[in-house]
């Protein structure tokens, strides 16, 4: 077959645009985001888990939390360190956003930066921010 | 050969689901690790009201004039962020207000009494015993808690619409679009979610309120005109109700068995 | 067999691109649905369902009238109908495709349509429609396939494929009985809540289906080297004809229990249809002439002579499947929601919009339709040379 050169030159190109938002980023040094936690949470120094595990897990935690509450009607949260928190993400003092205050500075920090979009904010309140 | 490919096949299965259910497992295993024991755990808060079938009786010799509804309703909608849609069509009602003959419209005659004639009534949803819109949600969105209420999972409904079509009494509302921008600012609830396009919605019995211990808001508005409570509970206020006064229940026929009854 | 649909006159590909646009712009409009909400339809909080649920269960009826070629032909061993079985299975493929879109476009969050994977619920109807639809789309790709592909060879249908093709006969029946389903067992709803529902709708399918297949056969007949066969067409105007008489005494019975036992939960619906009630009535024009064109099809199938015309028997099958159209994808939906739980008149009427992304899904099932058809009489065309 003589379209050796055009399958070759075809099979470059897709390579080429498949690995295009990689090879744009290669020589680019990230800075990944630093969420900052409000005085509250800081004062607090724990989480309804430990911050690896929060980093790590937290979605899986709202996945749990949001069929407990609506569910089944619990609504009570035990930490092991034997806290009650309210299993909300942004109903009262002692919900999520209750101490993360800012959904800006501490959520958005890294969802944006890896292209997340929880839908959790089109029904879920966000707190007033000082833009 | 072949019980190679079989045992293989299980293998991949497990692992698959080990890959998936790792991170959870992972968290709750951190967990254990950090309390010393103490185990995490979610639970039903201290002040909840439970019951094994919420009820209402509302009592309609209490509600006359305009000025008696709107309290009641103004406390449902605006507790929960109910929008007011500007096109009739995409209204969105929990609890609201009709005539006697379009609410027992099956009970028809000839010759009402002139005041049950234009009497006016509280219409919400009626947390049947057997609810036919449950019966009919393809992803269990709609369902029936331990407790009675006809509830809604906003996470999971995939707006299909098929509860609407179920539901006889015309109680469920569906969010034709975004329905923030027509949540009245000034009356805003923060501390309630609303809605977003493409869900169904309804009157949720105030769960919200009944596990922090309150009354549904309706009820607390009524001043006394609705009273609330569990049915299968001989001793409660609605069965008090229930047995000192005649009552009758929306579309009886269809054998979905409401849960909330009306004093005529 | 692939390779036939990228063989083509330039008229088949001007078709294909023709459908292709109707189908874009409907993708279109439908992006705007997707990103505002369901609010652009004329749907209310009464009238809940519209046009798109009405076009998925009317042609749930045209996909199991393939069914009324495919069993003469394999189990009272039809020969005649041989030759256009493949078209029946193609026609079910291209409906199912369709009534598939119109559930997506249906829904007020599309992104979680898997829920109904995620958590089964099997005493909703909607998850056995789901089963009984996509099982039919699997079953028709897959007999139908093999068996062209095994006549494009010259050789039997592997024996194989025999459990799959009876396995099909009664599925059909399913689709539709369990689409009637998914209305008949609601409370409240006295237009639907009637045990005829199911029959009628299997009677009006094995009635809009086949009579859509006569005309497509003479579409073929007339475009291509392929001729499916007078007599094989004559059998199947039969079977319309039957069907079709079933399908009106159907709904005659239906007319009757309502009038008759002048229970208005049952009657007031038909009255809304056919003559209006409060001074509302869009549809009262429609639902007559979908009465006169069922029975001008009737008198024209049943009369020998004109059942024989070719002329006469397309115009036949084409009011026919009009008058199936409106009983069904206007007639049916509407009219059980109207009157509302409390007896209030709110009528309805789609939107330019939701017509648009209506006619962007039929074009883009005539666009499936196209290609497999286009598949399926060139493998003829190269076994008849």
């Amino acid at each position: 077959m003589n379209d050796k050169k055009w399958i070759i030159a075809g099979l470059l190109l897709f390579t080429v645009v498949v690995l295009s938002p990689v090879l744009w980023n290669a020589f680019k040094t990230p800075t990944p985001p630093e969420p900052v936690l409000s005085a509250k949470a800081k004062a607090a120094g724990y989480c309804v888990l430990a911050k690896d595990q929060m980093k790590a897990g937290h979605m899986q935690i709202l996945d749990v939390w949001r069929d407990a509450v609506v569910r089944q009607g619990e609504r009570v949260y035990k930490s092991t360190n034997g806290k009650e928190f309210n299993m909300s993400l942004s109903s009262g003092e002692n919900s999520c956003i209750g101490c993360h205050t800012s959904k800006v500075e501490f959520c958005d920090k890294c969802h944006n930066y890896t292209s997340v979009r929880p839908y959790c904010w089109d029904c879920h309140n966000a707190p007033k921010e000082a833009m | 050969m072949k019980n190679s490919r079989r045992s293989f096949i299980k293998i991949a299965g497990l692992a698959a689901l080990g890959i998936g259910s790792k991170p959870v497992l992972n968290a709750f295993a951190m967990a254990e690790e950090h309390g010393a024991g103490a185990k995490a755990a979610t639970h039903v808060g201290e002040k909840a009201l439970a019951a094994k079938q919420w009820g209402m009786v509302i009592d309609t010799r209490k509600l006359e004039k305009e000025s008696d509804f709107a309290p009641i309703i103004a406390a449902c909608h605006d507790a929960h962020n109910v929008p007011n849609m500007k096109e009739k069509r995409h209204e969105i009602k929990w609890i609201w207000q009709e005539d006697y003959k379009h609410v027992f419209a099956e009970m028809e005659s000839k010759y009402l009494n002139e005041r049950v004639e234009k009497l006016p009534l509280l219409v919400l949803c009626n947390h049947c015993e057997n609810p036919s819109c449950v019966r009919a949600c393809p992803t269990q969105a709609t369902f029936k808690r331990a407790d009675g209420i006809v509830m809604m999972d906003f996470h999971r409904c995939i707006g299909c619409r098929f509860c609407m079509a179920a539901c006889p009494y015309g109680s469920r509302s569906f969010n034709f679009q975004d329905p923030r921008p027509f949540i009245d600012s000034k009356k805003f609830n923060p501390e309630f979610p609303t809605r977003m396009r493409g869900v169904v919605e309804k009157c949720n019995f105030c769960s919200e309120r009944l596990a922090v211990g309150k009354l549904p808001a309706c009820v607390e508005a009524s001043k006394g005109a609705i009273v609330f409570g569990d049915l299968e509970d001989p001793a409660s206020d609605v069965r008090k109700m229930l047995k000192s006064n005649y009552t009758i229940r929306r579309k009886p026929a269809l054998g979905t068995s409401p849960a909330v009854y009306y004093i005529v | 067999m692939l390779e036939l649909a990228v063989k083509g006159s330039k008229k088949y590909w001007l078709l294909v691109l023709a459908l292709a646009g109707v189908a874009g712009i409907g993708f279109l409009v439908y992006l705007k649905q997707f990103s505002f909400g369901l609010g652009i339809t004329g749907l209310s909080r009464d009238v809940t369902w519209g046009f798109y649920i009405a076009q998925f269960t009317f042609l749930v009826g045209v996909a199991a009238g393939g069914v009324m070629v495919v069993l003469p032909y394999y189990l009272h061993d039809y020969k005649k109908f041989g030759k256009i079985t493949i078209l029946g299975e193609f026609l079910a493929v291209a409906a199912i495709s369709m009534c598939l879109m119109f559930i997506i476009a249906d829904l007020g969050q599309p992104m979680r349509a898997l829920n109904v994977l995620l958590y089964p619920t099997p005493r909703s109807m909607l998850f056995w429609d789901m089963i009984v639809l996509n099982g039919y789309l699997f079953l028709n790709i897959f007999v139908g396939w093999i068996v062209l592909e095994a006549e494009r060879n010259g050789v039997a249908p592997p024996k194989w494929v025999k459990p799959f093709i009876f396995l099909s006969i009664p599925w059909a029946f399913g689709i539709h009985t369990v689409t009637a389903w998914l209305y008949c067992g609601l409370p409240g709803r006295g237009f639907w809540l009637t045990a005829i529902l199911a029959p009628r709708f299997l009677a009006s399918a094995f009635a809009s289906g086949p009579a859509f297949l006569i005309l497509l056969c003479f579409l073929i007949r007339k475009f291509t080297k392929f001729d499916p066969g007078k007599e094989a067409i004559q059998t199947v105007a039969k079977i319309v004809t039957y069907a079709l008489i079933a399908n009106v005494f159907f709904f005659v019975c239906e007319v009757f229990v309502a009038m008759y036992s002048n229970i208005p939960e049952h009657l007031t619906h038909l009255q809304y249809l056919f003559f209006g009630i409060h001074g509302h009535g869009v549809l009262v024009p429609w639902m007559w002439l979908a009465m006169i064109l069922l029975v001008l099809a009737i008198v024209l199938l049943v009369n020998p002579n004109t059942r024989a015309n070719e002329t006469t028997l397309g115009i036949a099958c084409a009011m026919l499947f009009a008058g199936a159209w409106i009983d069904k994808g206007l007639g049916l939906i509407a009219g059980g929601f109207v009157p509302n739980p409390f007896h209030q008149v709110n009528e309805y009427v789609p939107t330019p919009m939701e017509a648009m992304i209506t006619i962007g899904v039929w074009a883009a099932g005539f666009l499936v339709l196209t290609i497999l058809y286009k598949i399926a009489v060139g493998v003829k065309e190269e076994v008849t040379v």
